[in-house]
C-alpha cells in the first residue's frame, strides 16, 4: 500500500462530499429517497466505518459491537434528558463514553486474539444487553426502552431560559429540529467528517501498523514491536465510531431501546462489513446501505405490490410469479439477504468492492483491447484475484 | 501540479483559485443548497398538513404489524383484518360491519370519494424497527392515517412518533395502562381494553371461583404491558384479601421459562398469575402445566393458574393447557351479538377461519378512522381528531361504546373468559363466563395522569 497524495485524498474527499450530500437526488429511482432511510443509510454508514478500522485492518473481528453503538445511544438520550436538547452536547457525550466503555471492554478482550477474542466480545456485548434489560433498567428503562419526558431536567436549558413548549420538546442544533432533511444532513456531515478521519488513518503509519498486525503478528513481535496498544488505540477508536453512529441514532430519533445492543444488532455490522468488502474504505458503506435498503424497502413490499408490478402478465403467469416471489420479500427478506451474502462470499471473497474492481478491470481490459489489440494479452484474467 | 497545496503553504498570501477548486466548491454548495428545497417541499409547505391526499383519487392507510418475533401469530391476523376492512371501505366484499355500526357516514364508496390503498411493514416487536418502518410509510408511502399492534412499547413508541409527524395512529392490540395513560398523545387512540379494566373485570369472578384468602405468584412481560398489567391484578385482588408472595420479571420472549416457574412450587403460593401473552403465554402456561402446578395442592387448596389477557390465538398454541383457565378479553368470537355474527361471517368467508379479537380491533380502528374523515368532511388530523373524541358508537361486536376523549380510550363491555374443558373445534375453546358492563370498568381519565398534547403539531 502506498500512502496518498493530499491532493489525491483531497480529491477523493470532495467526491465522496458530493456523492453522500446528492444523496436523496440519486436515491430517489430506487425508492430510498426519504429521510428515515437516508438517515439510517448515513448512520449504519458510520458504524461499518469504525467497524472496519478495527476488523479491517488489524484482522480482530469483535462480535460485540453493538454494545458501543447502545452506550452511545443511552448516553445521548441521557445528555437530552438531564442537560439539553441541543444535539452537541448529545453527540459529544455519546463518544466519549462509548469511548471510555470501550477501553474498557478492549483492555479486558484484546489479551486474547481470534476466535477467543470474537467470544470475549460477543459474551460482554451480550452481558452489557442483558444488564440494560434487568438490573440496569433504572437507566435504560429496560424493553419499554428510554423515552424523552415533559419533567425531564435539561439543566442548560432551564440555565439558558428556554420555555418549554406544550408537548415534548424535539432535539435540535441551535433551534434547527433534527427530523427530516436536517436531520440527514447533519449525519451527513457526520459522515464525512467520520470517513475523513478513517482516510487519514487508512493512510498514517499508524495505519500501516495495524496493516501489520493483521498479516503477521509474530513476526512484528519478534521485531521488538509491541502491537497491544496499538491495537487497543483502534479499538477504542472504533467504538468511538460506534458510540456516534449510536448518538445520532437518537439525534434523528429521540428513543434508545436495549434491542439495539443485542448480537443480532452485533452481527449486521459484521455481515455489513463482509458484504461491502472488509479492509476497504467504501466497502463497508456499501454493504450498510444494502441492508438497510433491504430492510426497509424489501420488507415492506407485499402480496399487494407484486401483483401489481406483474399486472401486465397474463393472470397465471402473475400468480406463479407472486407464488414464486413472495417467500423473498415481505417479511421474507432476511432470506433474500441470506442468499445474497451466500453469494457474495462463494463468488466475491472480497466483497462488493471485488466484484467492482472486477468490472473495472474487465471494462479497462475491453478498451485496452479495442484500442491496441495485442496489448490485451498483459492483463491475465487470473491476475484480478486478491 | 502542485501549486494549490504550495500556495496555501505560504504563510500570508491570499489562497490561490484553481479551476478544480471552484468546479469541486461549486458543486457542493450547490448541491446543499438546491436540495432540501427541492425535496421537503411536498411534504408541508403546499399544503396544510402531512400527507395531504389533496385532489387525488386514493389515500393511504399505513399497517405496522409484527410479522417476526413473539407476538407474529397476533400480527398475521391483524393484517388479514386491516385488508378486510380496506375493502369494504372500498365497497368491495359483503360490506362487513358497514351493515351494523351506528352512526355511520361511510358509504362503501372509499373514504370522501377516494379509494383506499394501503402499505404495509414489519415492526419485528421491536420499537426501532416499529419506528423505521412507520416513518417509511410516511416520509415516502404518504399515509394519511397508520395502525397496528401486539406490543404495548411498540404502540407507545408508534403513537409518540404520530405526534411528532402530526399523522394519526390508531392502536391495534395494546393493553398497557400506560398507552392511554402517562404515555397518552392526541394523535393516538385505543380501541382495545386495557390492564385495568381486566383487574376490575377478573377479580370478582376470581373471588367467587377461587375464593377470597389465596396467595398469588406473578410471573410478568418485563415492559410496560406486563407492568402496568401486574400492578392492575395485584391491587385488584389484593382489594379482595389476596395476598401477592411475590412478582417476578421475565424477558420479553425468553422461550424457556423453567428457573423461573421452579421457584413457584416452593413460595407457599397457591394461584399463579401469568402476565405473558403471545409465544410467551403459550411456552410459559404450558411449561408451568409440565411442572404439574396445576396438579398440586397448596394450602389446603387446589393450585390455579390464571392468565389475566387471554386470546383465542394463544389457546391455539397452548392446545389442553388452557382447559379451566381464567382471563379476559376485548371481544370473542363466539358472541352472539348481529355485529358479532356479521364480521364472523364475513372474515371466514374471506379466510376460512374465525377472527382473533386482535384482527376484531384492528378492523373497528380503520372503520372508526375512516367513518371519522367521512363526518369530519375532510382528512385535516385535528378536524378528524375531534370527530373520534368523544364519539358514541354501537354495532362493532362490542355493545355500546364511547371513544373518551379526555385519554382516548374507548369503554365498552369486557368479557371474562374461561378455557373450554370441552371443545367442539379448534377454534372453540373459550367460553364466556360473565360480561362485564362499560360503567364498572369506566375510571377516571386522570388516575394514570399524562397529557394528550396539541392538535395541531
Amino acid at each position: 500500500m502506498t500512502l496518498d497524495s493530499p491532493r489525491r485524498e483531497a480529491l477523493v474527499m470532495a467526491v465522496f462530499a458530493v456523492v453522500i450530500l446528492t444523496m436523496p437526488l440519486w436515491m430517489a429511482p430506487f425508492g430510498a429517497s426519504y429521510p428515515d432511510l437516508l438517515q439510517k443509510f448515513a448512520i449504519y454508514g458510520i458504524f461499518a466505518i469504525g467497524f472496519n478500522i478495527l476488523f479491517g485492518l488489524t484482522g480482530y473481528l469483535s462480535f460485540g459491537h453493538a454494545a458501543f453503538l447502545g452506550v452511545g445511544s443511552y448516553a445521548a438520550m441521557w445528555s437530552f434528558k438531564a442537560l439539553s436538547a441541543n444535539v452537541l452536547p448529545a453527540v459529544l457525550g455519546g463518544v466519549l463514553i462509548s469511548g471510555l466503555f470501550a477501553a474498557l471492554i478492549g483492555y479486558v478482550c484484546l489479551r486474547r486474539s481470534g476466535i477467543y477474542f470474537s467470544i470475549l466480545t460477543l459474551a460482554l456485548a451480550q452481558m452489557s444487553y442483558n444488564m440494560a434489560y434487568s438490573v440496569l433498567t433504572p437507566i435504560t428503562n429496560g424493553e419499554t426502552g428510554l423515552k424523552l419526558t415533559q419533567t425531564d431536567a435539561r439543566v442548560f436549558d432551564q440555565l439558558a431560559g428556554v420555555v418549554p413548549e406544550a408537548g415534548l420538546p424535539s432535539t435540535s442544533l441551535f433551534g434547527l429540529e433534527m427530523t427530516g432533511y436536517p436531520g440527514f444532513y447533519f449525519c451527513a456531515v457526520a459522515l464525512i467528517g467520520a470517513f475523513f478521519v478513517a482516510l487519514r488513518i487508512f493512510n498514517s503509519p499508524f495505519g500501516l501498523k495495524l496493516r501489520a498486525i493483521k498479516s503477521n503478528q509474530t513476526r512484528l513481535l519478534y521485531t521488538g514491536f509491541n502491537p497491544k496498544p496499538h491495537l487497543w488505540v483502534a479499538f477504542i477508536l472504533s467504538g468511538m465510531y460506534a458510540g456516534l453512529a449510536g448518538a445520532l441514532l437518537v439525534v434523528t430519533d429521540p428513543l434508545a431501546g436495549a434491542e439495539r445492543m443485542q448480537w443480532t444488532a452485533s452481527g449486521e455490522v459484521v455481515l455489513m462489513t463482509i458484504l461491502g468488502g472488509a479492509g476497504t474504505l467504501v466497502g463497508p458503506l456499501l454493504g450498510a446501505g444494502l441492508i438497510k435498503y433491504f430492510e426497509n424497502i424489501f420488507s415492506s413490499f407485499n402480496a399487494q405490490t407484486l401483483h401489481d408490478a406483474f399486472s401486465f402478465l397474463p393472470d397465471f403467469l402473475e400468480n406463479t410469479l407472486v407464488f414464486l416471489i413472495s417467500p423473498f420479500v415481505g417479511h421474507g427478506w432476511h432470506l433474500t439477504l441470506g442468499v445474497l451474502f451466500m453469494l457474495v462470499v462463494i463468488f466475491l471473497p472480497g466483497g462488493l468492492m471485488e466484484g467492482i474492481r472486477r468490472l473495472t478491470r474487465l471494462v479497462k481490459a475491453r478498451r485496452d483491447r479495442n484500442s491496441d489489440p495485442e496489448g490485451a494479452a498483459v492483463v491475465p484474467p487470473s491476475s484480478v484475484e486478491g | 501540479m502542485s501549486e494549490t497545496r504550495d500556495t496555501i503553504s505560504v504563510p500570508g498570501s491570499l489562497p490561490s483559485v484553481s479551476r478544480r477548486g471552484v468546479l469541486k466548491g461549486s458543486l457542493a454548495v450547490g448541491a446543499a443548497l438546491g436540495m432540501p428545497t427541492i425535496l421537503t417541499r411536498p411534504a408541508w409547505a403546499q399544503s396544510g398538513f402531512r400527507n395531504d391526499p389533496g385532489s387525488g383519487a386514493t389515500v393511504t392507510f399505513g399497517f405496522n404489524v409484527p410479522q417476526t418475533g413473539a407476538y407474529a401469530d397476533e400480527g398475521a391476523d391483524e393484517l388479514r383484518a386491516f385488508e378486510l376492512a380496506v375493502k369494504h371501505i372500498n365497497g368491495e366484499g359483503d360490506g362487513g360491519l358497514l351493515k351494523t355500526m351506528k352512526p355511520l357516514a361511510l358509504r362503501g364508496n372509499g373514504v370522501l370519494g377516494k379509494k383506499v390503498q394501503f402499505v404495509t411493514g414489519d415492526t419485528q416487536t421491536k420499537a426501532d424497527a416499529a419506528r423505521a418502518s412507520a416513518k417509511r410509510m410516511i416520509e415516502k408511502d404518504g399515509v394519511i392515517m397508520f395502525s397496528g399492534g401486539s406490543s404495548s412499547a411498540v404502540a407507545v413508541a408508534q403513537q409518540a412518533l404520530a405526534q411528532e409527524m402530526g399523522v394519526v395512529f390508531m392502536n391495534g392490540l395494546t393493553h398497557s395502562n400506560d398507552t392511554t395513560g402517562k404515555d397518552r398523545r392526541r394523535y393516538g387512540f385505543r380501541h382495545f381494553f386495557n390492564a385495568y379494566m381486566s383487574g376490575v373485570a377478573l377479580a370478582p369472578v376470581l373471588k367467587e371461583e377461587l375464593g377470597a384468602d389465596r396467595r398469588a405468584y406473578h410471573l410478568t412481560a418485563d415492559y410496560t404491558w406486563g407492568w402496568t398489567q401486574e400492578e392492575s391484578l395485584k391491587n385488584a385482588t389484593e382489594a379482595m384479601g389476596w395476598e401477592t408472595v411475590a412478582t417476578v420479571r421475565t424477558p420479553l420472549g425468553a422461550g424457556d421459562f423453567s428457573q423461573y416457574i421452579t421457584p413457584v412450587l416452593n413460595s407457599g403460593a397457591d394461584v399463579l398469575i401469568l402476565n405473558h401473552y403471545g409465544k410467551d403465554m403459550v411456552n410459559s402456561l404450558t411449561q408451568a402445566v409440565q411442572f404439574g402446578l396445576r396438579d398440586k395442592m397448596v394450602n389446603g387448596k387446589k393450585f390455579e393458574i390464571v392468565v389475566p389477557l387471554y386470546s383465542r390465538l394463544m389457546a391455539q398454541g397452548a392446545g389442553e393447557n388452557i382447559k379451566g383457565i381464567l382471563g379476559t378479553k376485548n371481544w370473542n368470537w363466539s358472541l352472539q351479538d348481529e355485529a358479532s355474527l356479521t364480521f364472523v361471517k364475513s372474515f371466514g368467508q374471506a379466510y376460512g377461519f374465525p377472527p382473533s379479537q386482535a384482527a376484531q380491533t384492528c378492523y373497528v380502528q380503520t372503520l372508526l378512522y375512516a367513518d371519522a374523515c367521512e363526518r369530519a368532511g375532510t382528512f385535516h388530523p385535528p378536524a378528524v381528531i375531534k370527530a373520534l373524541e368523544d364519539f358514541q358508537f354501537d354495532g362493532t361486536g362490542d355493545g355500546p361504546t364511547l371513544y373518551r376523549g379526555a385519554d382516548h380510550q374507548c369503554f365498552k363491555r369486557v368479557l371474562v373468559v374461561r378455557g373450554k374443558m370441552n371443545p367442539t373445534s379448534q377454534f372453540d375453546l373459550l367460553e364466556v363466563v360473565k360480561e362485564v358492563p362499560a360503567d364498572v370498568v369506566t375510571y377516571d381519565p386522570n388516575m394514570f395522569g399524562g397529557e394528550l398534547g396539541p392538535y395541531e403539531v
